[in-house]
């Protein structure tokens, strides 16, 4: 009877584990697929004005992936991502003029830099929570961006604190790796770059800090229950999503070649959270589908000549409807929305081709 | 064993635990007391949520109270929640696993040591279901799993049994009862079950108003007048 039991048990844990990685290789494949067609196909296809949008689409990538890691995995809400992602740019920028550092080098060196400075944007987090929290990340990003503007957001010259003067001329330009000096070549460079911090992330996911991060999210206590130490493991969420993010404001700093402080406007924070919630936060792929909503759309509507106020009013309804329909986001609503489409597609096509079937 | 003396809590004015003494040998015992008595207060603060205004608890020889609290689990000390905790989002294997990489048990014994947990609690679904798509009954074998694995010294069950049908309860008190022997470990048992308590543990304290009211043999203390007036109410009062 025991043994029935447990063989019976054995063989469903076997099926799942097939089902479990079938899934998983349908997802590999879809990776592949875009990462190559990214690489290798897009950048023909695309006008330089795109090839540009689509930049700072992989650069916003990387940046709604750490806000996700906060939100879906420990959430943890931060209203401060984009002023980490203008630390980020400040201190890759610097590194890049003032060192001759290799740029691999220098992009992890500007990761780990943000880290130590976005963990402790993140301290809050170990006291307050919800609400407070993203008020208290807010109000830090909002220093941050009136440093930063007061400072003149150092964007070029000789050393660590050099600066020129927009109105004397162009600044000199943000150093890119040398084998990605073209535009269209910083694409396929920021596309690798950002392949390997999903990677990074998802290993995380995976790993010991995964299954710490979703206990402390359920709840605290039980979390502290199976000798999770929170403050470690919130702490960790927070200097990951640093490390990425520092990492994307070197990358948009070599992509636009100058930085300025406008660029970082506080709101754009909130903005963040808005489509990153509509993207899903409860897997990767939301994080892609969010910088496709912050960067494609308005570049679109800039092309077309549309306001992009009409962005932000489009965020709105979307947060609305993904809020009230689908909390996981678009990343989850749009396969099951696509393969319900299908069925209702076959159906219509089976019942209006009775012709050449069977007779009822 | 673990000794407890003069342990209070204050909230403000209210004294969930007044002077808490009592001493648990070995094996499953049992605490039992009328709501508001002070049961899960006392198991959080054996967890470290609550610190006490004075007192000391000495389990196996150390001092529980001056170990952090995630420190705790990986010293030993396990517990369940009055409503239910397992993490939804993570598998039966995954929830279990999660606990015993927080321990001292080597990552090597990992897989054996999940499994076994899983099997004792008498879980026969597949260990990759994820918690959140299971039952009620499953959940709470679930965070007993969590409870056991690995080498826990002192395991707390804050009414394991509470929701569940008869035959269930009878099941989970099986479980119950053959954890210190399968374990090593010390158990205290919180219920209302008053069948659950008296299958399970062979000495049980009864608490009310956070003080320890009788403590001995459990079908002694079941008898015991003050235990009855406690969960009965007073003659003059009635």
């Amino acid at each position: 009877m025991e043994a029935t039991g447990s063989v019976t048990s054995l063989r469903s844990s076997l099926a799942s584990s097939v089902h479990l990685r079938r899934s998983e290789a349908i997802n590999l494949v879809v990776v592949i697929a875009v990462v190559l067609f990214a690489v290798l196909a897009l950048p023909s296809m695309l006008s330089l004005y795109w090839i540009d949008t689509a930049t700072a689409a992989v650069v916003y990538a990387i940046v709604a992936l750490g806000l996700g890691l906060l939100v879906g995995r420990v959430g943890m809400i931060s209203l401060g991502q984009v002023a980490v992602l203008a630390l980020g740019g400040w201190v890759g920028a610097k590194l890049l003029f003032a060192t001759s550092l290799p740029y691999p080098v220098a992009l992890v060196a500007t990761g780990l830099i943000t880290m130590v400075l976005g963990t402790l944007i993140g301290l809050p987090a170990l006291r307050v929570s919800g609400l407070y929290l993203a008020l208290v990340t807010l109000m830090l990003a909002g220093a941050i961006t009136v440093v930063l503007v007061d400072t003149n957001f150092p964007n070029g010259g000789k050393g660590f604190l050099g600066y020129n003067d927009i109105s004397t001329g162009t600044p000199p330009s943000i150093r890119r790796p040398s084998i990605a000096s073209s535009d269209p070549a910083f694409f396929r460079y920021s596309v690798i770059v950002a392949l390997l911090m999903f990677l990074l992330a998802l290993w995380h996911i995976r790993g010991k800090p995964g299954r710490a991060w979703v206990a402390i999210r359920q709840s605290e206590p039980a979390a502290l229950a199976a000798g999770v130490n929170v403050t470690v493991y919130k702490m960790w969420a927070f200097a990951l999503a640093s490390f990425v993010t520092g990492v994307a404001g070197a990358l948009l700093g070599s992509s636009s070649r100058v930085l300025y402080a406008y660029q970082f406007p506080t709101s754009q924070s909130i903005v963040l959270f808005a489509v990153v919630l509509m993207g899903g936060v409860y897997t990767l792929w939301g994080a892609v589908i969010a910088a496709a909503l912050l960067q494609i759309l308005p570049g679109a509507f800039t092309l077309w000549g549309v306001s992009n106020d009409w962005a932000t009013i489009l965020f709105g309804v979307g947060v609305l409807q993904v809020l009230t329909t689908a909390p996981a986001g678009i990343a989850h609503q749009f396969p099951r929305d696509a393969a319900k489409l299908g069925k209702l597609l076959f159906g219509l096509a089976r019942r209006l081709a009775p012709a050449g079937g069977r007779a009822p | 064993m673990i000794e407890i003396s003069d342990l209070t809590v204050r909230f403000g004015g209210v004294i969930p635990l007044d002077s808490m003494s009592v001493t648990f040998e070995s094996g499953t015992c049992g605490l039992i007391g009328p709501n508001g008595a002070g049961k899960t207060t006392f198991f959080n603060v054996l967890s470290g949520f609550v610190a006490p205004a004075t007192g000391t608890v000495r389990a196996f020889g150390e001092d529980l109270l001056a170990m952090p609290h995630y420190r705790r689990a990986r010293w030993g000390l396990r517990r369940t929640f009055q409503t239910e905790q397992a993490i939804e989002e993570l598998s039966i294997f995954e929830n279990v696993a999660m606990v015993h990489e927080h321990s001292r048990r080597s990552r090597a014994s990992r897989q054996a040591d999940v499994l076994s947990a899983v099997e004792f609690v008498g879980l026969e679904t597949d260990p990759h279901s994820r918690v959140g798509t299971l039952g009620v009954r499953e959940r709470r074998l679930v965070e007993v799993a969590r409870a056991v694995v690995g080498e826990p010294k002192l395991v707390l069950l804050d009414e394991p049994a509470a929701g569940l049908p008869d035959e269930e309860t009878e099941h989970l008190g099986r479980v119950i009862r053959e954890i210190p022997e399968h374990t090593g470990a010390l158990v205290i048992l919180v219920d209302h079950d008053m069948e659950l308590v008296s299958a399970c543990c062979g000495v049980t304290a009864v608490l009310d108003f956070g003080v320890v009211i009788a403590a001995g043999e459990t079908a002694e203390v079941l008898r015991n007048k003050d235990v009855m007036r406690a969960y009965l109410g007073t003659e003059e009062a009635a």
